[in-house]
């Protein structure tokens, strides 16, 4: 069941008889995907695409195809899930090819690796990090810049003038001197045949007249205001089958055996098949398949499970970071000489961070196909070279040949991002069963997903400061305990996975403090972690901007104040303007009246400076936030109104969380299996979100993820001024 | 068993379990697939559809219970209707998923309270989350629909 990847002699058909793999191979095929290793002359692209076909993309390449009636489609190799980002793609391509914005369309990329990698995220396919616009800034203008050079080539050759002559406008070319113009469409005869240039010109941004605009509107917005975008749990295609998992009730328990008479009799029930996750059962539908799920019978082995409950989990990291439990330390930031820095009176300040579902709108979900060697999905994968790579050692087949249609996803937040794609897989062994190329939707119900593991990790931080004369910190003693996603993984480079401390590593007051030792534990459990919208600084943003808060109140000097004075003396020109900007937006300073009360907080995450002033009362014992005003250095804006969607939106993932967000377990079993546990912030309780963006002509950083942590602590301080105790543990609202 | 459903103004026979959810005859029989899944408990609204004019969730509703009234999808809502116009000037969507239900209650919003107050707009769509966040998005667009001023700061 297990493949060979052939990376020395690659069979080019996809349906080549699988061969068992050996365990080096295996090895292989992992270092591949970790980016560590490169074999021989051969590029990583070439390798992880071993077994595709390579379409001929013609003259326009892989990111552009001209239509019949001269409409552009922009293929993005960005998935969409949200943030707006293939739009910018478009946006981009659309800005240096001067084409008519609004008859430019979008496409997403289907799965291939040469054609589509990130170069942010190792050479493999896959959207996520915040890099999408980023990564791609240079090669869409490229992309879009190739074409309209195709094109104004074409034109010189039809008119016989020179090119440099000839202008470009909404589609149209033209010569002023000889009154000549005519579209894409008819010069595309002619434009096809030519070969682009390698380097073509690219504008000067301040002639940009599409880019940082509000003309730049999403391409999805009808489709997704119509119900017309396809999604993946609205495939439907002829002879497809439903399948659902029962899944072990713990983490890392197995089955031990099962009865599926009852599920079998089932109306519309039609195989029940174990697979290495659990047991699916195999129907003509949604409906069948719950039924016939609810009707198994499954004995479950839990040797080796997680059997602690979330506060048993907890109280073992605070005795890791009281040094009362053997644990390795990673020291990740070491300045100066901690020997004696910290005699005498210190200030100690501790955060504890529960474990986070994602629960994006759409549960998790894959439609596969599988005859033999050949295999088709058709569902939103977020990183199609590892979905590709784990589906191949599935069915032993190669992972170029893995065929994937991308779709739109309900939503991700680093979700779908999951390295070893196990909901994918589940679809892909039931398919496997199935064979014959039958459609197979694999379906996750909410409580699937809920309990299906994959959470932003439990944290605790530990944090001991000695202060100067002036109540500045003079040394910093900050101890992190968190799981890692990473480290154990074919993704894991080096020895220590930064992304558990990313936030307090790189922090810019770690500039202006003499000593700094700061130190992760990583504790293991069979509870399944990852990526959640803006991963480190979901828990590093409130320790260090909630510690600031504590720290200038100590001292009696305003926060906007202190951090200034820090920030002027590390250097931190990104950081002192948001600041100051979000300050200035919100007014900083003036009184509010009813008992509201304003925090402030700058965070930086994925290169993107974010600085939230939020408006908070507290009403019931719950924490309202009624107006959040946000300043962002992101770089070079491409779509000013999708900044401001993405501050709009992370505000509120962050602040749900912050409010409301935990997973807990009792006794191994997730207590929240649905929504009416696991509460999350609604239209009565979102705040009004202001965007202010620092103008920059810098190469642009991403917006995803960064609007996301800061309102954290921006809540909590805003409640430190409003004479409530400091804020050491999360959620605000426990339930 | 055959039961008979008008939904959109089009007349539909379908054999399934009386029990069955009307969402899932819309999805997996007919392949109405605006009208999402999003948690099966009526707690997330993503499944919202409107039954002889009320918003109500698919999700909860067995399929023998509504072969009398009429039913109205999102793709029954006409592409055209003042607030998808709304929302679409807006950019409302992010991801997307939950907007059919939003917009089925919006829509239904409206009928019911043609000049929403921001209290009325809390009421009829805090029973659909949306985790992308465009909440304040989707209160524009309504407003903005209704012909009514933006929301400022309390």
């Amino acid at each position: 069941m297990r493949s060979s990847l052939m990376i020395r002699r690659p069979e080019p058909a996809s349906d080549a008889p699988a061969a068992q793999p050996n365990r080096r191979q295996l090895l292989i095929g992992s270092a591949v995907v970790s980016g560590a290793l490169l074999i021989g002359s051969c590029a990583k692209a070439d390798l992880l695409s071993v077994g595709a076909k390579t379409p001929d993309f013609g003259a326009l390449g892989p990111f552009v195809k001209i239509a019949p009636d001269g409409a552009v489609t922009v293929i993005s190799k960005h998935i969409e899930f949200g943030q707006g980002s293939s739009t910018g793609m478009a946006a981009i391509v659309a800005e240096e090819m001067d084409a008519d914005w609004s008859k430019v369309r979008l496409e997403l990329a289907p799965a291939n690796t040469k054609a589509y990698a990130n170069t942010l995220l190792g050479g493999i396919q896959g959207t996520g990090g915040s890099t999408a616009i980023n990564e791609s800034w240079t090669q869409m203008r490229k992309a879009g810049a190739a074409a309209r050079a195709l094109f104004v080539q074409a034109a010189a050759q039809t008119w016989g003038v020179p090119t440099g002559e000839i202008t470009v406008q909404d589609g149209v070319v033209r010569h002023a001197g000889k009154a000549r113009s005519a579209t894409f469409a008819e010069l595309w005869p002619t434009a096809s045949k030519l070969t682009p240039p390698a380097d073509p010109p690219l504008k000067d941004p301040k002639t940009f007249t599409l880019i940082g605009t509000d003309r730049v509107q999403r391409k999805d917005s009808l489709a997704k205001s119509t119900g017309q975008t396809q999604f993946t749990q609205d495939v439907y295609k002829p002879g497809m089958l439903t399948a659902m998992v029962a899944h072990a009730p713990k983490f890392g328990a197995k089955v031990k055996g099962f009865d599926a008479t009852a599920a079998k009799a089932v109306k519309g029930v039609v195989d029940v098949v174990q697979i290495p996750t659990g047991i699916a059962v195999i129907a003509t539908g949604v409906y069948a398949a719950r039924k016939g799920r609810d009707a198994l019978k499954v004995d479950w082995d839990e040797t080796g499970a997680e059997n602690r409950s979330s506060a048993a989990i907890l109280a073992h990291y605070h005795d890791i970071a009281a040094g009362k439990t053997a644990e390795t330390w990673f020291p990740f930031t070491t300045v100066g000489d901690a020997a004696h820095a910290f005699d005498g009176e210190t200030i100690n300040i501790a955060y504890d961070f529960p474990y986070l579902a994602h629960a994006t709108m759409e549960p998790m979900n894959c439609v596969a196909a599988v005859d033999g060697g050949k295999v088709k999905l058709t569902f939103a994968s977020q990183i199609p070279t590892l979905d590709q790579l784990n589906t191949a050692m599935a069915v032993g087949t190669l992972p170029g040949s893995v065929e994937i249609e991308t779709l739109y996803a309900g939503g991700s937040f680093g979700r779908r991002a999951s390295p070893n794609s196990e909901y994918v897989m589940e679809a892909v062994h039931v398919a496997k069963h199935v064979g014959k190329m039958t459609p197979v939707k694999l379906v996750w119900t909410r409580e699937d997903d809920m309990t299906g593991g994959r959470y932003r990790p439990m944290a605790h931080h530990a944090i001991q400061i000695k202060l100067d004369k002036a109540g500045y910190p003079a040394a910093w003693h900050h101890k992190v305990v968190i799981q890692s996603f990473m480290m154990g993984t074919p993704l894991m480079q080096g020895k220590f996975d930064g992304t558990t401390v990313e936030g307090v590593q790189g922090s810019p007051y770690f500039k202006a403090i003499p000593v700094i030792d700061a130190q992760a534990a990583i504790p293991t459990s069979p509870i399944t972690t990852l990526w959640w919208r803006s991963v480190g600084a979901t828990h590093t943003a409130l320790a260090m901007e909630h510690t600031i808060d504590q720290l200038a109140a100590r001292a009696k000097i305003d926060p906007v104040d202190y951090r200034r004075t820090l920030y002027k003396k590390a250097g931190a020109d990104r950081h002192l303007a948001v600041l100051e900007l979000a300050a200035e937006k919100a007014g900083w300073g003036q009184p509010l009246a009813d008992g509201w009360a304003r925090g402030i907080a700058v965070h930086e995450s994925f290169g993107t400076v974010v600085a939230n002033v939020a408006e908070v009362k507290l009403v019931d014992g719950e924490p309202k936030v009624r107006r959040v005003v946000v300043a962002v250095d992101c770089g070079t804006v491409v779509a000013p109104d999708q900044v401001r969607a993405q501050m709009e939106g992370g505000v509120c993932y962050g602040l749900s969380s912050a409010l409301f967000g935990q997973i807990t377990l009792k006794d191994g079993v997730v207590e929240q299996t649905n929504f009416d546990a696991f509460r999350v912030l609604r239209m009565n309780e979102a705040p009004l979100v202001e965007t202010h963006m620092v103008p920059s002509a810098a190469h642009p950083s991403g917006c995803g993820e960064p609007g996301t942590p800061v309102i954290i602590p921006a809540v909590a301080n805003a409640l430190l001024a409003a004479g409530a105790k400091p804020t050491s543990s999360l959620p605000f609202v426990k339930a | 068993m055959a039961l008979h459903l008008d939904i959109n103004g089009k007349s539909y026979t379908v054999d399934v379990d009386p029990e069955t959810p009307l969402l899932w005859v819309l999805r997996d029989e007919l392949h109405l697939t605006g009208t999402k899944y999003g948690c099966g408990i009526a707690q997330c609204g993503a499944c919202t559809v409107h039954l002889n004019g009320n918003a109500v969730r698919s999700c909860q509703l067995p399929v023998s219970g509504v072969t009398d009234g009429k039913i109205t999808t999102i793709e029954g809502l006409g592409g055209a209707h003042a607030v998808q116009a709304a929302w679409v000037k807006h950019d409302v969507p992010q991801c997307g998923y939950c907007q059919s239900g939003q917009l089925m209650s919006a829509a239904a919003l409206l009928q019911a309270t043609p000049k929403p107050t921001d209290k009325d707009i809390d009421d009829a769509m805090s029973g659909n989350i949306c985790r992308c966040g465009a909440y304040q998005r989707i209160r524009a667009a309504i407003k903005d629909a209704a012909g009514l001023a933006a929301t400022a700061v309390a």
